[in-house]
């Protein structure tokens, strides 16, 4: 078959970054800093095209890398579900970068402004490959590059906080990267194959005959847990509030949104393409991670709600955003999934624009995170204000938002079911969506209530410059147009898994 | 098929224990670091051991023997060296991470380590270390006063290790 150009725009998504990451730390900081813009720019047009080339109908492609065939070579998988979710992204990665541009200045020493692009393009690169790869391991080198350059998007800011949360947060992921790469070792071992369409094969070939049961099932134990560590799902969430909250704005939105992201993507290609979903279900790992996350659902809205610090308090609520989407995918349907996926990009797009306002709004109340301090911050900082509360509603459930349509889906999935499951998964939507309204409706009030006497802030701190204003609108387009289109997504999404296996 | 005949495999899953629950459950960095590197290594000798066939030799075509039979599948031998690299740099990054935290806090014991992190700005919630930001601080009417004497010493700190 003769191969078109925009076929080969995946792997440039992965190599681009990763090469131009090499040179950036040569550069000076503010030339690093355009370059790293412009890189990932071109890969978020590129990923748009890739997007439009698939909502027009093409067909799932296979990249072999070198050429070679099969079972030797190393291959990228293009299709629906992948160009949706790299231009997603890569959208969240430039926007993040540009909203958060200013408050670099602030938080780094200069020296390493460079260095901090050099990071960014190194984790746009390993989130392009992570959705990309069709190559297990492939993928596992990747998230473990992922999690070096998370790692050092926390520790950038020189503070204690910032330091010890990096460490919290290295431990935790090494521990899952640990189990994951056993899983993947056990997974080869078994079947001989490290493409995801040929384990898949043996796979289903292993689950017919009824050979090495067991380790099948320690294989997707294996795994299961080792994402479910690195994504922060509710046990495992200890490191969330420090990493998230004290590093600096890019860092916070980036940590938040796309990392764990990634990881939960990787975790869905693996469910359908790598091991199957039927044989995910017979190992009752799905139940565990149910469990998990109606209980991350809940506990992390509560503890939201008991924070006094807006950052620590959406990084809570990140929790609870995760046990949605595990909910989602751990109901093991077509339609529990797609509710996953638009979770996932509704959540993507929401939680790092809530950041990035909270960033601004702070910086309008002399700097202070607490809500005592943030009264009438929506007055002093029009944008940001607007930008949280479009947040803050779509993650309540607004209608016409993304987090509603999400929601609904996750509701209607739960129906599908129709046992015990249907009754816990909308109830604790219920729960949770109650207490979602509590602490965000809470924080917007506060935005737009009056000032306590005693406070007064510094006048010019308002304004943080085109960029973020620019950064934030786009962003709030990106919530309300998630939420307009919702039905073209839902289609989108549902082509892409109806492809994926 | 006996226990005895996998004998390197066994091992290997004892050693990713004793690594997992150092690194998991012991407070020193350094002992958590070396457990972490326990257990990576244990993954590749499992992995070794699974890719070795009795009686073949490594994969470099020697003496003209282009036969299939004798010689071992490659690919697990290039697994290990991948995984080698990926555990060495974050090796490198876990104990970079560690220098910082000793210099800061001049212990390795990553519980008083958090305590004495949570100690260092607990009483408020408002951020402190940047001097950027102690600045505006200080410009704040209300609870800045109180705040400066506490965190002096810290943000000097913080400026020493810039300065290197």
């Amino acid at each position: 078959m003769h191969m078109q150009l925009w076929q080969s725009i995946p792997f440039f998504c992965i190599i681009l970054p990763l090469g131009c990451a090499a040179v950036t730390s040569i550069m000076k900081p503010r030339m690093a800093r355009i370059w790293a813009t412009a890189i990932i720019s071109i890969v978020t047009v590129l990923s748009a095209a890739v997007t439009i080339i698939y909502l027009n109908g093409a067909e799932p492609y296979t990249f072999m890398m070198g050429h070679y065939p099969a079972p030797w070579g190393n291959e990228i998988r293009v299709g629906m579900l992948e160009a949706l979710t790299a231009l997603v992204f890569s959208l969240v990665m430039l926007l993040s970068l540009l909203g958060g541009m200013k408050k670099l200045d602030e938080h780094l020493a200069r020296q390493n402004h460079s260095l901090y692009c050099v990071v960014l393009l190194l984790m746009t690169s390993a989130l392009m490959a992570q959705v990309y790869t069709n190559d297990i391991f492939t993928a596992y080198v990747f998230l473990e590059i992922m999690t070096l350059a998370a790692c050092a998007l926390i520790a950038v800011r020189k503070r204690g906080r910032t330091l010890v949360a990096a460490t919290r947060y290295m431990i935790m992921n090494l521990i899952g990267s640990g189990l994951f790469l056993l899983g993947i070792i056990f997974l080869y071992d078994i079947t001989g194959h490290l493409l995801m369409e040929n384990i898949g094969d043996a796979v289903k070939h292993i689950a017919e005959t009824g050979e090495y049961a067991l380790p099948l099932k320690v294989v997707v134990t294996l795994m299961c847990i080792g994402l479910c560590i690195k994504s922060a799902l509710f046990p495992f969430h200890t490191w969330v509030p420090d990493a998230y909250g004290y590093s600096t704005p890019t860092s916070q939105s980036v940590l938040s949104s796309l990392v764990s992201k990634g990881y939960i993507f990787l975790l869905i290609k693996i469910m359908y393409r790598a091991i199957g979903l039927d044989v995910i279900v017979k190992t009752g790992i799905l139940d565990v991670l149910f469990v998990f996350a109606l209980a991350g659902m809940v506990m992390g809205s509560l503890s939201a709600i008991r924070q006094n610090d807006i950052r620590r308090m959406i990084a809570f609520s990140s929790v609870a955003q995760i046990g949605y989407i595990y909910m989602g995918i751990s109901l093991g349907t077509d339609a529990g999934m797609m509710a996953a996926m638009f979770h996932l990009f509704s959540h993507t797009v929401c939680k790092s624009m809530l950041f990035l306002a909270a960033g601004g709004l702070a910086d309008a109340s002399g700097n202070s995170k607490a809500f005592r301090d943030l009264r009438g911050a929506g007055y002093r900082s029009p944008i940001a204000g607007v930008a949280f509360t479009i947040g803050a509603l779509s993650m309540v459930g607004f209608p016409f938002l993304g987090g509603f349509v999400a929601k609904f889906n996750f509701a209607l999935a739960a129906m599908e079911c129709g046992d015990i499951r249907t009754l816990l998964v909308l109830l604790v939507l219920a729960v949770s969506t109650s207490l979602n309204t509590v602490y965000f409706l809470r924080t917007v009030i506060t935005l737009y209530s009056k000032p306590l006497e005693t406070a007064s802030y510094p006048v010019e701190k308002g304004q943080r410059g085109l960029l973020f204003s620019v950064s934030l609108i786009a962003f709030a387009a990106a919530n309300v147009a998630l939420g307009l289109f919702s039905q073209q997504v839902i289609s989108a999404i549902l082509r892409g898994l109806s492809t994926f296996g | 098929m006996s226990i005895l005949h996998n004998y390197v495999e066994i091992a290997a899953m004892i050693l990713f224990g004793v690594g997992f629950t150092t690194l998991l459950l012991h407070r020193n960095m350094i002992k958590k670091i070396i457990g972490f590197s326990i257990m990576d290594c244990a993954i590749f000798l499992f992995l070794a051991a699974k890719g070795y066939i009795e009686g073949r030799r490594a994969p470099i075509v020697e003496n003209g023997v282009q036969d299939m039979e004798a010689y071992i599948n490659p690919i697990p031998a290039g697994l290990v060296l991948t995984g080698i690299v990926v555990s060495v740099s974050v090796t490198a990054v876990m104990l970079a991470l560690t220098v910082r935290l000793y210099r800061r806090y001049h212990t390795l014991d990553i519980d008083e380590i958090t305590q004495r992190c949570r100690m260092e700005d607990e009483p408020d919630i408002i951020s402190i270390g940047n001097n950027a930001e102690r600045v505006e601080q200080l410009q704040m009417p209300a609870s800045a006063e109180t705040q400066e004497t506490s965190h002096t010493e810290v943000s000097d700190e913080s400026g020493k290790e810039v300065g290197r």
